[in-house]
């Protein structure tokens, strides 16, 4: 009795990531034959690469159906999320340019393990198996361990970094205690299998809802979601500013994909079990994100707590627990991702050599001597505050709007209410840009490079077209909020 | 005779484990973990899974542990030195870590009856045979993507322990 080898389709079905490790592997080749600082080689190879991984995963959109056993599951949902890890992938390579030559590190192992934990996410999103999601969290986690850390002199970042890899093992370790339970209750990792068990009258629903819980501990870690937030605030702040944009972006986006799938896919059949705990979840990562923001002086620091309380947005299209939220929650992460990695970028770029200027004082004056930086950080502000004809507006609607039709009143109204909180301690920082001068402590920022201001007009234009014609994707998401059942 | 064994070898496993933790020099954490994974070694066989078994003690209990005895060497560390703990910690550890294990213990029992429950040698696809089918049959991917998850931590040392070259 021979293995069947896997059939020509199943590669298709796996094409984005199979590009992302062979461009990876193919950066940490080249890195020793071309050693020089801040050569820009490496970034071109690698947004190369991230580009032919974006036109595999709209080819492997074509092909839908599952692949390897099983363990891969290409549709649109995967490919949603695919697109947009890699689109985040993009941007944060294009952003680091600016800070790498600045830090004079090393640019091949950084476009490597970018490129690596990109590969990681899109394994995790694409994947119906908890064996394979797990591996592809891994992949994702400890690439941004050490691009936490990637600054090895920097006394913040080596804590961020100890302090993510710690915590983050934990976390992780949780996650697979969950996996490890529901293996033995259900007697498979595969999420269609498990649903299919679930399914059945006979049962053990309290050992199941024991796993459930266990893996929802390791995914509200990797959401920053309350009560497991706490290491956010650090790491955000420790790590190189494009790092944390990445943070902020990819591997979260990721998580709640993950997030989504295992619950609406595996879980459905007990909801009643798991949204009430996810109800309370949410409403304390907001509250704790918004009012921790309100009083931050380091804009890092800041934009991190709120990142706690957009994860808690989230949180409460999650606990809708329909597949309407799903698709407001995709939107969400989607709007989210454009401004939140435009805002860390300027913060980058503001920052200057070491990071010494993340304090909101020292974007005094900049609508004055920097007129297009400081618009772009006020189209993203305007966006997170949730202002109309922006991408956040859309995406904090569909959202309340899913909460509504599953009968969450409160929620709504105390997410509405945490809302309006969150506008006060964006609009500080626009008030600085344009409503005070720039006095001699203020630092003057440099020239902006043509990479960065691709960095940022790529996720501002994405704001606005979420914003201004936020149906198609929004009709994407509904179409591929579906699950495998 | 089985139920005699794996009383022995669990109460070694947990011993061990606790004591991974409680000691203070990393070679006797690291000793003790050898002893967890040798006793976890004969769980296994225990159940039937002979290749596991075998495979547990060639790489864990041999490969990686002196692996890490060589680190733990190499790097010269010595003793812990305890870091001031916070009230937190000290008050609510042990009581917390108790009650999880109470819990899991507790909810173990309701849901697994005798019908359920694994039992001593048990498990007939232990072979190599069947375990290689495994895992380039049905587990073929997970199989090939760990080797990026290995690339990814060896390239992740080589970041943080390279020399600067200038």
């Amino acid at each position: 009795m021979l293995i069947s080898p896997p059939a020509a389709v199943e590669y298709i079905r796996f094409l984005p990531e199979i590009i992302l490790s062979i461009f990876g592997t193919l950066l940490m080749v080249l890195n020793p034959l071309i050693r020089k600082h801040g050569s820009s080689i490496f970034g071109n190879i690698s947004i190369l690469g991230l580009v032919a991984a974006l036109l595999g995963a709209i080819y492997a959109d074509g092909q839908v159906g599952q692949a390897f056993s099983r363990m891969i599951v290409n549709d649109d949902f995967a490919n949603f999320f695919r697109v947009l890890v890699i689109a985040i992938g993009i941007v944060i390579v294009l952003g680091s340019y600016e800070f790498l030559s600045r830090e004079r590190a090393d640019t091949g192992e950084f476009h490597s393990l970018i490129l690596f934990s990109v590969a990681g996410q899109c394994i995790m999103v694409s994947s119906n198996d908890l064996i394979l999601i797990f591996i592809g969290l891994e992949i994702s986690s400890i690439a941004t361990y050490i691009l936490a850390g990637y600054l090895r002199d920097d006394r913040r970042a080596n804590e961020a970094a100890i302090k993510y890899f710690l915590l983050g093992s934990f976390a992780t370790a949780f996650f697979l205690y969950g996996i490890s339970l529901i293996y033995g209750t259900t007697g498979s990792t595969n999420l269609t299998d498990i649903h299919v068990f679930l399914s059945s009258p006979s049962r053990p629903l309290l050992l199941v809802g024991v796993s459930a819980a266990l893996m929802l501990v390791g995914l509200t870690f990797k959401v920053s979601g309350a009560p497991f937030q706490v290491w956010a605030p650090d790491v955000y702040q420790g790590a190189p500013s494009p790092v944390s944009a990445f943070l902020s972006a990819g591997p979260k986006a990721a998580a709640f994909a993950v997030f989504l799938r295992i619950f609406l896919t595996a879980f459905p059949s007990i909801s009643h079990q798991w949204w009430p705990v996810i109800w309370i979840s949410a409403l304390l990562s907001m509250t704790i994100g918004n009012f921790a923001a309100l009083t931050q002086s380091n804009i890092k620091r800041m934009l991190a707590y709120s990142s706690i309380a957009h994860a808690g947005y989230v949180l409460v299209a999650i606990t809708a627990h329909s597949d309407i939220g799903a698709a407001a929650a995709m939107f969400y992460l989607a709007a989210y991702a454009c401004m939140n990695v435009g805002a860390f970028i300027v913060v980058s770029h503001i920052a200057g050599k070491g990071e010494k200027h993340v304090g909101i004082s020292d974007f005094k004056g900049l609508g004055v001597r920097q007129p297009i930086t400081a618009a772009l950080l006020t189209i993203f502000l305007l966006s997170l505050v949730g202002v109309p004809l922006t991408g956040g507006f859309f995406g904090k609607f569909y959202i309340f709007q899913a909460a509504l039709q599953s009968n969450m009143i409160w929620l709504t109204v105390l997410g509405l209410l945490n809302s309006a909180v969150a506008a006060y301690y964006y609009l500080r920082i626009i008030g600085a840009m344009y409503m005070q001068e720039a006095v001699a402590s203020t630092p003057v920022p440099q020239p902006l490079p043509r990479s960065t201001r691709f960095a940022l007009l790529l996720p501002a234009l994405g704001t606005i077209i979420l914003g201004v014609f936020p149906s198609a994707v929004l009709d994407f998401a509904i179409k591929s909020a579906n699950f495998l059942k | 005779m089985d139920l005699f064994f794996f009383v022995v070898f669990a109460v070694v496993a947990i011993g061990g484990g606790v004591s991974v933790v409680l000691q203070t020099h990393p070679i006797s954490s690291a000793l003790s973990l050898v002893a967890v994974m040798g006793s976890l070694a004969v769980l296994y066989l225990l159940l039937g899974a002979e290749f596991i078994a075998m495979a547990q003690v060639i790489v864990y209990a041999g490969a990686i542990m002196v692996l890490f005895l060589f680190v733990i060497m190499l790097l010269n560390s010595g003793g812990e030195t305890k870091p001031g703990r916070s009230a937190m910690v000290k008050v609510l550890g042990v009581p917390v870590l108790a009650g999880f294990v109470a819990i899991i213990a507790y909810v173990f029992s309701l849901s697994f009856n005798d019908t359920l429950a694994v039992h001593f040698g048990g498990f007939s696809d232990g072979s190599a045979r069947s375990i290689g089918r495994a895992i380039f049959g049905a587990y073929l991917l997970p199989f090939e993507v760990t080797s990026v998850l290995i690339l990814v931590a060896i390239l992740g040392a080589v970041v943080l322990a390279r020399k600067e070259l200038d």
